[in-house]
């Protein structure tokens, strides 16, 4: 997985509540498990028309939001498909990091499988960053290791993650390889369930 | 990603496979593919299970289908166990009183690798349905009215009990639809206390333990309730009997209402960002703001998912189809949701009711609840559908879905135009 520390650039706005994981990655993308090049179907219909013409109007299509690296999203980002696609998408096509107040479990978690960052704020907080997003500057600073999001005025956000996936991602550690250091544990488990789950041995 | 890493599984026999996003539900055979990515994702699946030793019922095997429509029906899923999936409406299993939830790619990896995963316990939530439900009204009607009344975040975060007298009296395949559509709400998992409901389905199924095992396994799931004292971080109440017939209007399965009201109005928007979104909707539905939903004319039905598309589901729809006709210019489908519950069904003769009315009688698989087989609707079409989302594009490009119960999807195809059930029954 790739490492997050620090990341500075500009946040797209997504102004929107229940932003699901068809929207992001629609399934016409799906029919791989490579990672590379699914950035072109990120956000397909709400960046092309039918026609496969670019939507002028649609955020990540105006100039000033080329090379967003973030974005500050409605209530429920990510929510539907588990479809790991939806954050290989968002980070092929270089955002690291998305801010909400709140994302779909299954999403959140595909998030800490990439080394995507996954921030979540207070409504009013979100609520002042989607403000700045909009704005002529949207140049955002996030900080993993101190937990912080800098909006592009100078205010500073503190945010709240798990330490463990904090470390993990801090570091850009493989969590097979880590879990496996402590195969003799699970050796333990399996054997006590041996003995007491009779019916289920396989 | 196991290959990459040169892992091997740790427990292939506690693994388990069978392709149902991508195939045909026209043929089982998977060089009848045409799309030739799709098919290598489908050949994929067969050499990788076989490589690794994991059990694996392929397309031309009779007890192929939608993995959670064949994982119960086989007794694979029990209560006690701890089930994942990478598929978010693994939530299902939880209806026979086993933990399940959806994961991602990485994490299947990591689980067939480590046969564990990292987790934070989650928040608990009961929801206690009490009351009887009222004719036509089914277990798809009572995840709609919740999803509507505490949004399609309302659960996030948490695992959901399903309790209370309305759930001891829903049958297993009712249940399996309440929990499998709990992430529609954004649960962790949707639950419910193993019962004698439970061991009755369970008990003979090909994986079910046997003899001795059985008796030991029964008398250890009967130990598998929650306390009278526990205390939970959110209840919820729902009385069952308030409720009709539910079908969506939107692009979220909380945008849900029951068939005697009407699309709403944007004034009754909670505020400004819910009125955006129900502006969106309106536009992308093709809707007018306060039209009774009964006028609301469809194109096609698809009676099939994980949700709705077990033997039950099919029974329900085709009392409502038996000696009638598909209404004009509607293209009606039934795609069960496994081999055994198409050849369980044909052996009733449901199929010949179907047929006779005018649908299409199709192979098990996801099919259309998600189009990623190429079974789709066309940019603009208009569904009665007893899927599980109504998302923008989720049955094709420019699809427009309304979710609805087996019968409700039934009554729409027969009358062209969604339609309260409980017109139709009894009068014939």
């Amino acid at each position: 997985m790739e490492k997050f520390d620090q990341l500075t650039g500009p946040a797209a706005p997504l102004d929107m509540a229940n932003i699901d994981t068809d929207q992001i990655i629609p399934k016409q993308f799906l029919k791989t498990i490579d990672r590379e090049g699914l950035g072109k179907g990120l956000f397909y219909d709400f960046r092309f028309d039918m026609e496969g013409k670019e939507k002028p109007d649609f955020v990540l299509n105006l100039p000033a939001y080329k090379g967003a690296r973030m974005i500050v999203a409605g209530d429920n980002f990510g929510c539907g498909s588990s479809r790991e696609h939806a954050p290989w998408a968002l980070m092929d096509f270089g955002i690291r990091c998305v801010i909400s107040t709140s994302f779909a479990d299954i999403f959140y978690n595909n998030c800490f499988s990439n080394g995507l960052l996954p921030v979540v704020l207070k409504a009013d907080e979100v609520h002042e960053l989607m403000g700045e997003a909009k704005g002529g500057n949207h140049v955002f600073a996030v900080d993993l290791q101190a937990q912080t999001v800098v909006s592009p005025s100078g205010k500073t956000f503190g945010f709240d993650i798990d330490p463990g996936r904090k470390e993990k991602m801090l570091k850009g550690l493989d969590a097979i390889g880590e879990t496996l250091e402590h195969a003799s544990a699970i050796d333990r488990f399996e054997d006590k369930r041996r003995m007491t789950r009779t019916w289920a041995t396989a | 990603m196991l290959r990459q890493k040169g892992v091997k599984p740790r427990a292939p026999l506690r693994a388990f496979g069978t392709p149902d996003h991508y195939i045909p539900t026209t043929s089982r055979d998977l060089m009848d593919m045409q799309d030739a990515e799709a098919r290598q994702m489908a050949i994929a699946l067969q050499n990788d299970t076989a490589a690794a030793g994991i059990p694996f019922f392929g397309l031309n095997d009779p007890r192929q289908g939608i993995i959670h429509v064949v994982a119960p029906e086989q007794g694979m899923s029990r209560p006690g166990m701890l089930i994942v999936c990478g598929d978010s409406h693994t939530s299902t299993h939880g209806a026979l009183g086993a933990l399940a939830f959806g994961i991602g790619a990485s994490e299947v990896a990591h689980v067939l690798a480590t046969q564990t995963l990292w987790q934070r316990k989650p928040r608990s939530m009961r929801v206690t349905l009490t009351g009887k439900l009222g004719p036509g009204v089914v277990a798809k009607d009572i995840i709609l009215a919740l999803i509507a009344k505490i949004s399609a975040a309302g659960a996030s975060g948490y695992a959901v009990e399903y309790a209370g007298p309305a759930i001891d009296a829903l049958t297993v395949e009712g249940r399996m639809t309440l929990c499998n559509m709990t992430i529609e709400a954004g649960g962790r998992a949707g639950m419910i206390a193993p019962d004698e409901a439970t061991f009755a389905y369970i008990e003979g199924r090909p994986y079910a333990p046997k003899g001795a095992d059985w008796d030991k396994a029964v008398a250890a799931w009967r130990r598998l309730k929650t306390d009278t004292d526990a205390v939970f971080d959110r209840e919820i109440a729902l009385d069952v009997s308030t409720l009709s017939p539910m079908v969506t209007w939107g692009n979220s399965p909380e945008a849900a209402a029951p068939i005697t009201g009407r699309v709403p109005l944007l004034e009754e928007a909670a505020n400004a960002e819910k009125r955006g979104v129900m502006e969106r909707a309106f536009a992308y539905m093709g809707l007018t703001p306060g039209m009774p939903l009964t006028d609301i004319a469809i194109d096609r039905v698809f009676i099939g998912s994980c949700t709705n598309a077990r033997i039950e589901d099919l029974q329900s729809a085709a009392a409502v189809v038996r000696g009638r006709k598909v209404a004009e210019g509607v293209e009606a489908w039934v795609v069960p949701g496994s081999g055994l519950v198409k050849a369980e069904a044909e052996k009733l003769g449901l199929d010949q009711v179907f047929k006779e009315a005018g649908f299409q009688w199709r192979e098990a698989g996801c099919s259309m609840c998600l189009a990623t087989n190429g079974d789709k609707l066309l940019p603009g079409q208009r569904a009665a559908s007893t899927t599980n989302r109504n998302f923008v594009g989720r049955q094709g490009p420019g699809s427009r879905t309304h979710l609805m119960s087996p019968a409700m999807a039934a009554a729409a195809a027969v009358t062209g135009h969604l339609t309260d059930v409980r017109d139709l029954m009894g009068e014939r």
